[in-house]
């Protein structure tokens, strides 16, 4: 069931959807049509369809307020669409989910130590108990979070507390990993060993679905962005043409900073 | 990991602990009297129940409630054997099937207990009702106890006798516990009032106060204590066998005389009956 | 304030004697107590956290009276255990009446809305934050709940100490089924009723001070207990 071990060389060209080696209905691709999502008659998302078929890194951007956690959380399956559908290649809505992970912007933290709230989502997926320590421990030391194993998570500050949030995603070896700002609390020596973690999962084969404020970190780990704007889905482009040939003024303006009103 | 040990320890200890069986209580036979609130205080039990206990082999479980309850706990088979004292009620106990027979055990008296400054002048009456009727006059504080309790039973009897209604006056001066014998004396000491107490409580009890004995020794507050075996025909449950072991031991000489023996600040509080 | 001075020095001296009665009714109390609170908790947890979880029809209502029971009088609990118990009540057979696991059942009633209510606060509160987590992780329902209550241990502990609280120092229950009988049924509490009904009110105080200090250390036991976990394990 999991990918650990297959290593995928990082490339910016299109790779084919893969198997793994369980034989399960692969993931890939993502398919959203026509979505849309309305809370009390308003609409914060509608008619977005793009297709993701490659285990390269999707980067979604648009100002605030454009409905990019929202996407996320409806590919995760956390909320159904009004309108629309996701479909995560032949798998079953539930299927997927389970091969899914999602580091939220403000991370629960469970009221254990740093080392349980990674054993606990490998202990939920069934991963036997000899594993769980060290397959935690490895993914506590790959985001710098080792010598703090032992200590009360809720103790953490605002950026160990996404590192460890990573750390229990990268433990659970998931195929697919939703990202939402994760660096939005990280000082820039964490951000970059968090970007590091991104390019290395991203080498390992697990598809990246993230959103983020910042345009630097969209240029170092997007191989293709999704622009929405209130709501709407504007571009789906490779990340080169969305910085440098943008087609379109609302991208235009947000790359060079403007506010978007 | 270490708090879960912790946490398992600490819950394995709260089993063992609340799982234990409690010391000492080897399963020897036993009986259980409902008894007065009265008997139990004046310490009686203490002095009596022990020396059963040694030459039968059977223990006593002493249940004290008022004599209302006690017939009542008698009804329901929840004892074997009451020993109370309201002579007509217990005698209607047996009548109605409840209780196998009623036997006299022992008897002391009532008496009216009230504050040292004595305003209704009950001390210098020898009658339990002229007194009663006094304290009527003068508007007097008098706490009942107001619980169908053997003494509340005797205290009505009483305002019968003297031709008195003080149900109408409750709230004002006439006031009624709804207590048991020692709550109201704690009570009365506070407030400084009239009482009718049973000599048993009376001289074991110790927060007296402003209380002091004014009126005794009037035969109307004769005060008979009776053993009521509750009727195996009613209740198929009870333990009849043991109980007519306790009752002839109650009732033989040896019980007689410990019960005579039994004394307090160097008082008898108990007679047996001859 | 002289009453109080003799009471305290009776306390002590009751404290350093600790005679088998004394040693017997406390030991008794404890055990009454601590089984009705285990049995209460083994109750009060999983339905305060299926109450706090699930939506049913009715909800609020069962809150509301999960709410009011929590100051249920012991007076009314005893007797409606009594009439269960009593031998011409539907449980008469058993021969419960006037014996330690009437008052259990007591107390058990007495205590079951205490934890049951908490623990409905405590792990709807939690809930709101872990929800979307533990849905993200695809947790089944009862693993959801087992976390809960995990995740809420020491908030939970306080609620099983409330309810022990309550246990520990109530009288109109246990005075009723158990009837105080020495050396039988005859706890902290029925003490302070007999010896304040026979007027010896220093050695109530005495007693009920006794009373006191037992259920602190019990707090501070698990106080205790709690802050090095919470320190270690948050």
């Amino acid at each position: 069931m999991s990918l650990n071990g297959v290593t995928v060389k990082p490339s910016v060209t299109l790779a084919p959807p893969q198997l793994d080696e369980g034989g399960a209905a692969a993931l890939l691709p993502l398919k959203v049509v026509e979505l849309g999502f309305q809370v009390r008659g308003q609409a914060l998302l509608e008619g977005i369809s793009f297709e993701l078929d490659t285990h390269a890194t999707t980067v979604v951007l648009g100002p605030n307020g454009a409905g990019k956690t929202l996407l996320l959380r409806l590919c995760h399956g956390l909320l159904s669409p009004s309108t629309g559908k996701i479909t995560w290649g032949r798998s079953s809505p539930g299927e997927a989910a389970a091969r899914i992970a999602m580091v939220f912007q403000n991370p629960v933290v469970l009221r254990r130590s740093v080392l349980g709230n990674v054993t606990y989502p490998l202990r939920l997926r069934g991963v036997p108990r000899a594993q769980r320590r060290s397959r935690a421990l490895t993914a506590l030391e790959r985001t710098g979070l080792a010598a703090l194993a032992a200590r009360p998570a809720r103790a953490l500050s605002g950026g160990e507390r996404q590192r460890l949030a990573l750390a229990r995603a990268w433990a659970m070896e998931p195929e697919v990993l939703l990202l939402d700002e994760p660096t939005s609390n990280l000082d820039p020596q964490a951000t970059h060993t968090v970007e590091e973690l991104v390019r290395s999962l991203r080498a390992s084969g697990v598809k990246i679905l993230m959103t983020t404020h910042d345009l630097g970190q969209a240029r170092r780990l997007a191989d293709d962005v999704l622009f929405l704007n209130q709501g709407r889905l504007l571009r789906h482009m490779p990340v080169e043409r969305f910085f440098n040939a943008p087609e379109h003024s609302a991208i235009e303006a947000f790359v060079r900073g403007d506010l978007l009103l | 990991m270490k708090n879960n040990k912790l946490i398992r320890l600490a819950g394995y200890m709260i089993l063992a602990l609340s799982l234990a069986p409690s010391a000492g209580a080897e399963q020897r036979p036993y009986i259980t009297l409902a008894s007065t609130t009265s008997t139990e205080n004046s310490g009686l039990f203490e002095h009596l129940l022990p020396a059963f206990s040694t030459d039968h082999g059977i223990d006593v479980r002493v249940v004290a409630v008022g004599t209302g309850a006690a017939l009542e706990l008698g009804r329901r088979c929840d004892v074997d054997v009451l020993l109370v004292h309201a002579k007509a009620a217990e005698e209607q106990f047996v009548a109605e099937g409840y209780g196998s027979w009623r036997r006299d055990v022992m008897y002391n008296d009532f008496l009216i207990v009230g504050p040292r400054t004595d305003p209704a002048g009950v001390g210098r009456i020898g009658s339990a009702t002229a007194a009663l009727g006094a304290i009527a006059e003068h508007k007097a504080a008098f706490l009942s106890r107001g619980d169908d309790s053997g003494t509340h039973k005797k205290e009505q009897a009483l305002w019968r006798a003297a031709g008195i209604d003080p149900g109408h006056e409750s709230g004002t001066w006439y006031r009624e516990a709804g207590s048991g014998m020692g709550a109201t004396l704690n009570t009365a000491s506070a407030m400084a009032a009239y009482t009718l107490a049973d000599r048993g409580t009376w001289l074991s009890f110790t927060n007296r106060g402003p209380l002091t004995e004014l009126l005794a020794g009037d035969p109307a507050l004769f005060n008979q204590y009776g053993l009521v075996p509750v009727n195996p025909l009613h209740c198929p449950g009870v333990k009849h066998e043991l109980v007519s072991v306790f009752g002839d031991w109650l009732l033989s000489e040896r019980g007689q005389t410990l019960i005579g023996s039994y004394r307090l600040n160097g008082e008898p509080l108990f007679h047996p009956n001859p | 304030m002289q009453d109080l001075s003799v009471a305290l020095s009776t306390a002590v001296a009751l404290i350093f004697d600790w005679d088998s009665d004394l040693r017997e009714i406390v030991t008794l109390s404890l055990q009454v107590s601590l089984t009705a609170v285990f049995i209460a908790a083994l109750i009060g947890l999983p339905v305060g956290a299926a109450v706090g979880l699930l939506h049913f029809r009715g909800r609020r209502l069962v809150i509301a009276a999960m709410n009011a029971l929590m100051g249920l009088p012991p007076v009314v609990v005893g007797l409606l255990v009594y009439l269960l118990v009593s031998n011409s009540g539907p449980l008469g057979e058993l021969q419960l009446l006037f014996s330690p696991a009437a008052m259990v059942i007591a107390q058990c009633v007495l205590v079951t809305p205490i934890i049951a209510a908490l623990t409905r606060q405590t792990v709807e509160d939690l809930n709101e934050e872990y929800a979307e987590y533990l849905r993200s992780l695809g947790a089944k329902p009862l693993q959801r709940v087992v976390t809960l209550l995990w995740d809420g241990r020491f908030s939970l502990l306080t609620a099983v100490l409330a309810g022990f609280g309550r246990a520990i120092a109530e009288v109109g229950a246990v005075i009723i089924v158990g009837g105080n009988i020495n050396h039988v049924t005859r706890v902290m509490t029925t003490s302070i009723t007999l010896e304040t009904s026979k007027g010896n009110l220093s050695l109530a105080l005495a007693l009920g001070l006794i009373l006191i200090c037992l259920s602190l250390l019990a707090n501070l036991a698990v106080i205790g207990v709690r802050d090095v976990a919470q320190r270690r394990y948050g």
